[in-house]
C-alpha cells in the first residue's frame, strides 16, 4: 500500500464546491480522504508540505497533440505527457492527426500500447471522424469506440462537406460521443496565415476572417440540432462564435465548447509588433489556427468562459520543431506549444478580475470532465474532482508566483511559444498523477 | 521640375552643411519604409541625385564600391528590378552576381536562412532579396549580418520601388507636402502600394486609394482598427469611385492588375475592370492640370492603363525606370557606409 499525504493546502475542488484548508490523502492511486488534519492521521506516508499552496484536481486537456506516431521529431508520447505534467495536466485527450491517423482500431491500440509504455499522465485518444481525415467517408466509429476513443475529430481539417458532417453527427449518437470540430471553412481561409484585419494588411499577409469560423459554427450547430447530436466546438476564437454558441445552448442544443489560453489573452498584434508600431516582425510562434484575434474577441471569450457558455480551457498544445517555425511565415507550421504555460497564462483572468480562482480552476477540471462526460467512463469515476475513490490526480499551484517563460527550458520538444521571455503570474508547483509525483519544482519541500 | 542648376545648388548646400551635421542614415538593412524617418528618406533622395548625375555621364562608371559584393537573390522572376540592381552595383564598381533561386529548393530543405548564411560566408556584403513570402527579407536580416535589401516580399513591401517613386515625384514637384497621390487598382495585393503609402505619408503627401472593394485592403477605414493602433497604418482616404478619387490629383499611379484576380473570383472580368477602373485620358481630365502619371510596371496596357496614356505626355513611367537605378545606387552606397552624396564630376570623383 502506498500513501501520499499532502498537508495544509488550500484545497479548491470546484466540482464539489470545496475551498478550504485541508489535507489530502491518496492511497494506492486513489483519493482516500480530504479534510483538516487527515494527513496527520496516516502513519506511513510520503508527505508534501503544501502550506501556502493551492491544491486542485489534476487538469484535463480536451485538445492535445502528442505527435506520435509519425512526427516524433516534434513530440512523443513520453515528452508530451511529461510536458503535460509540468503544466499541471493529468489527463490529456490526444488528437488523431498522427501518421497514420487514428482512424482504425489498430492505430488507436498501437497508441495505447505506447501510452502504457511511456506516458507520464493519462492519455485518452480521440478518433478520426473520417478515414484518413480526408473528409470523404466516415471512419469506423464503432470500432474506434471499442478501442477506447473518447471523442471524434478530424482536428485541423474540418469536415467541409455539410452532408458528411450531418451523417457523422447522426452516427455519433449511437455511441453518445462528442464530435469536436475545428470550425474554419477551408475555402474562406485558403492561403490565409493570420487573422484577417489591419495587422494582416500591415504585414501583407492574407487573412483568415472571423466569418470563416462563424459560418461553420452556425452550420454545425444547425446540423447537430438536426441530428440530436453532441457537437463540441474546438478552440472558439471569435465574438461571433460565442454569440452563436450562447444562443444554441439557450435553445437546449447539446453544444459544448473550449477556448485556449492564447485566445483568452493574446491578440493578432502579437504576430507583428513587439512594443510600438514603428516596425514589424513576423512572429511564426504566434501563428496558430484559428488565428489570434482582436481585443473585442478576447473580451467576448473571457465573458463566455466566466458565464459557462464555454465549458473548458483546452490548450491545443501543438509542438513543432524549430525547422517548422524558423522559416518564411506563410510556409511555417501553425500551432503553439502551450501546455506548460496554460495555467500561468490563464491566470491573467483571475489577476485581472474576470473570474475567481475556483471558477478558473473549474474550467480546467470539472468543466472539461463534464463536457465530455469523462467522469462516467469506466475507472474514471469522479475525474476532475477530489471525491473519495476518484483517481489520485492533483496539482499543487502557487497562483501568485511569478516566473519567466524560457522556451529553451520547456519540457516539451516544441519550443514554439510566443511567450518566450514573458513573465507569467501563477505557477504549477507539483503534479501528482495516480498518487505518483510526476512533476515537482525544486522549491517544493517534503515534510 | 528641379533643373540641373537647382540640383547643383542643392548639392552645394549639402556639401556646405555636411561638416556641421551629418546626413542621417542609420539603416543596416532596407526592409520597408515604415521605419524610415523623413530625414532618412531625404538623405536617400539627395544621394540619389548625385547618383543620377553619375548615371548620366558618358561613361557611367565610378569605383566607389570596388571590393563590395552584392548578391541578387531572386526567388521570383523579375526582369526590371533585377536588372536595375545589377546595373546599380556595376556602375559603382561593385561585384554583382545574380542567383535565380527556385522556391522548389525550399522543398528540398534548403532554407532561406541557410542560403543567406552561405552567401555571407562567401563574403557577400549586401543581399538583394526578392521572394514570394511576405516577411522573407525580415527572416533573412535576422540571420545574417550582410545588409538585406528587400526587393519585394510577397504582398508586403517593395521599398526601393517606393523610394524611386518618391525620387521621381520630388524631381518634378520639389516638395511632396500637400500633394495628392491617387493609387488605382489592386491595392490589397500590392507590395508597391504598401511601401509607397509609408513613404508618401511620411513626406507629407495625401494618399487616396481607389479600386473595386474586393481589391482594397482592410484596416484603413475608420473603425477598422482600435484607437490605440491609429498609427499602425498610414492615414489614407479610400474612394472606390474613380472619378471622385481623381479629382485634383497631382499624381496618378496605376497598379498592375494580375489576371489571377479574375480566376480567384475577385473580379467578374478584366473587361469590366477596365471599363470601371482604367486610367484613361477622359478620366484624367479631373486631375490637376500638371498631374503626373506613374506605373510601377510591368504594365497591362488596355487593362489598368489606356495604351495611349502610358506613353503620353503626362507619363513619367520611363523616368521611373531610370531613376530606379540611381536610387538603388544610392542605397548600396549608403549601406556600404558612405553617408554623403557622391562627389560631382570635377570634385575629385572618378
Amino acid at each position: 500500500m502506498t500513501t501520499l499525504a499532502i498537508h495544509n493546502a488550500r484545497v479548491i475542488d470546484p466540482g464539489l464546491g470545496r475551498d478550504s484548508i485541508a489535507d489530502i490523502v491518496i492511497v494506492d492511486g486513489r483519493i482516500s480522504r480530504v479534510g483538516p488534519d487527515e494527513g496527520s492521521a496516516v502513519i506511513e506516508a510520503d508527505r508534501i508540505d503544501a502550506t501556502g499552496l493551492v491544491v486542485a484536481p489534476g487538469f484535463i486537456d480536451l485538445h492535445t497533440h502528442l505527435r506520435q506516431p509519425g512526427f516524433e521529431y516534434k513530440e512523443t508520447i513520453a515528452t508530451g505527457t511529461a510536458a503535460a505534467a509540468a503544466g499541471g495536466f493529468t489527463t490529456v485527450c490526444a488528437m488523431p492527426n498522427t501518421n497514420p491517423p487514428l482512424d482504425s482500431r489498430a492505430a488507436v491500440e498501437s497508441v495505447l500500447r505506447e501510452v502504457e509504455a511511456s506516458a507520464v499522465v493519462r492519455v485518452l485518444p480521440i478518433g478520426c471522424i473520417t478515414r484518413g481525415r480526408a473528409g470523404k467517408e466516415l471512419a469506423p466509429a464503432g470500432e474506434l469506440v471499442d478501442a477506447g476513443v473518447v471523442a471524434l475529430s478530424d482536428d485541423g481539417d474540418a469536415v467541409a462537406d455539410p452532408s458528411l458532417m450531418r451523417h457523422a453527427l447522426e452516427y455519433s449518437t449511437a455511441f453518445g460521443l462528442p464530435i469536436s470540430q475545428h470550425c474554419e471553412d477551408p475555402s474562406l481561409v485558403r492561403d490565409g496565415h493570420m487573422h484577417e484585419g489591419w495587422v494582416a494588411t500591415r504585414l501583407g499577409l492574407r487573412g483568415r476572417p472571423a466569418s470563416a469560423e462563424e459560418t461553420m459554427v452556425a452550420r454545425d450547430i444547425a446540423l447537430a440540432e438536426l441530428a440530436g447530436a453532441h457537437l463540441h466546438i474546438a478552440h472558439v476564437s471569435t465574438a461571433g462564435s460565442v454569440a452563436l454558441i450562447r444562443a444554441a445552448r439557450e435553445r437546449g442544443a447539446h453544444i459544448t465548447a473550449e477556448v485556449t489560453p492564447h485566445h483568452l489573452v493574446l491578440t493578432h498584434e502579437e504576430v507583428a509588433f513587439d512594443g510600438d508600431f514603428g516596425s514589424v516582425r513576423y512572429q511564426t510562434n504566434a501563428k496558430v489556427n484559428p488565428p489570434l484575434r482582436e481585443e473585442a474577441d478576447v473580451a467576448a471569450l473571457r465573458e463566455a468562459l466566466r458565464d459557462g457558455v464555454i465549458d473548458a480551457i483546452a490548450t491545443d498544445h501543438a509542438p513543432h520543431a524549430t525547422m517548422d517555425k524558423d522559416i518564411e511565415f506563410d510556409l511555417a507550421a501553425a500551432g503553439i506549444s502551450g501546455i506548460e504555460t496554460a495555467f500561468g497564462l490563464s491566470m491573467a483572468l483571475v489577476h485581472e478580475g474576470v473570474m475567481t480562482l475556483p471558477a478558473l480552476l473549474a474550467t480546467l477540471t470539472s468543466g472539461p470532465a463534464a463536457a465530455w462526460r469523462l467522469d462516467r467512463r469506466p475507472g474514471l469515476d469522479g475525474l476532475g474532482t477530489l471525491a473519495p475513490g476518484a483517481v489520485g490526480d492533483v496539482v499543487l499551484l502557487d497562483p501568485s508566483a511569478t516566473w519567466t517563460v524560457d522556451a529553451s527550458r520547456l519540457v516539451s520538444m516544441g519550443r514554439n511559444t510566443p511567450l518566450d521571455g514573458r513573465e507569467l503570474r501563477g505557477r504549477v508547483v507539483a503534479t501528482v498523477a495516480g498518487g505518483q509525483i510526476v512533476h515537482r519544482l525544486d522549491t517544493v519541500g517534503a515534510l | 521640375m528641379t533643373t540641373e542648376a537647382g540640383r547643383a545648388t542643392e548639392l552645394g548646400t549639402e556639401a556646405a552643411s555636411s561638416a556641421a551635421e551629418q546626413p542621417t542614415w542609420g539603416h543596416h538593412d532596407v526592409l520597408d519604409l515604415d521605419d524610415f524617418r523623413r530625414d532618412e528618406i531625404v538623405t536617400v533622395l539627395d544621394v540619389a541625385d548625385s547618383m543620377r548625375e553619375v548615371l548620366d555621364r558618358r561613361i557611367a562608371r565610378v569605383p566607389a564600391l570596388r571590393g563590395y559584393t552584392v548578391v541578387n537573390l531572386f526567388y521570383e522572376a523579375s526582369t526590371r528590378t533585377r536588372a536595375s540592381f545589377e546595373l546599380a552595383g556595376k556602375v559603382l564598381g561593385a561585384d554583382v552576381i545574380s542567383i535565380s533561386a527556385s522556391t522548389s529548393s525550399v522543398q528540398k530543405g534548403e532554407s532561406l536562412i541557410d542560403t543567406v548564411r552561405t552567401l555571407r560566408a562567401m563574403r557577400a556584403d549586401a543581399v538583394v532579396l526578392r521572394h514570394a513570402s511576405a516577411g522573407a527579407a525580415y527572416l533573412a536580416a535576422e540571420h545574417t549580418d550582410a545588409s538585406i535589401i528587400n526587393a519585394g516580399d510577397g504582398a508586403h513591401a517593395h521599398p526601393t520601388q517606393a523610394l524611386l517613386d518618391l525620387y521621381t515625384m520630388r524631381s518634378h514637384f520639389g516638395d511632396l507636402a500637400g500633394k495628392q497621390v491617387v493609387m488605382v487598382g489592386d491595392i490589397a495585393h500590392s507590395r508597391v502600394a504598401r511601401s509607397d503609402l509609408w513613404g508618401l505619408t511620411t513626406m507629407g503627401a495625401h494618399v487616396v486609394m481607389c479600386g473595386p472593394p474586393t481589391l482594397l485592403p482592410r484596416g484603413f477605414r475608420p473603425g477598422e482598427r482600435p484607437s490605440h493602433a491609429e498609427s499602425a497604418l498610414p492615414p489614407v482616404t479610400i474612394e472606390p469611385d474613380i472619378d471622385r478619387a481623381l479629382e485634383g490629383a497631382h499624381v496618378v499611379m496605376a497598379l498592375r492588375l494580375q489576371s489571377e484576380r479574375q480566376q480567384g473570383g475577385l473580379l467578374p472580368s478584366l473587361h469590366e475592370y477596365a471599363q470601371r477602373y482604367q486610367v484613361t485620358e477622359k478620366r484624367l481630365e479631373r486631375a490637376h492640370p500638371d498631374h503626373l502619371l506613374m506605373h510601377p510596371g510591368p504594365k497591362n496596357e488596355g487593362i489598368e492603363i489606356a495604351a495611349e496614356m502610358a506613353s503620353g505626355g503626362r507619363s513619367i513611367i520611363e523616368e521611373q525606370v531610370t531613376n530606379g537605378v540611381a536610387v538603388r545606387m544610392a542605397l548600396l552606397y549608403l549601406l556600404a557606409g558612405y553617408t554623403e552624396p557622391f562627389p560631382a564630376a570635377g570634385d575629385g570623383g572618378a
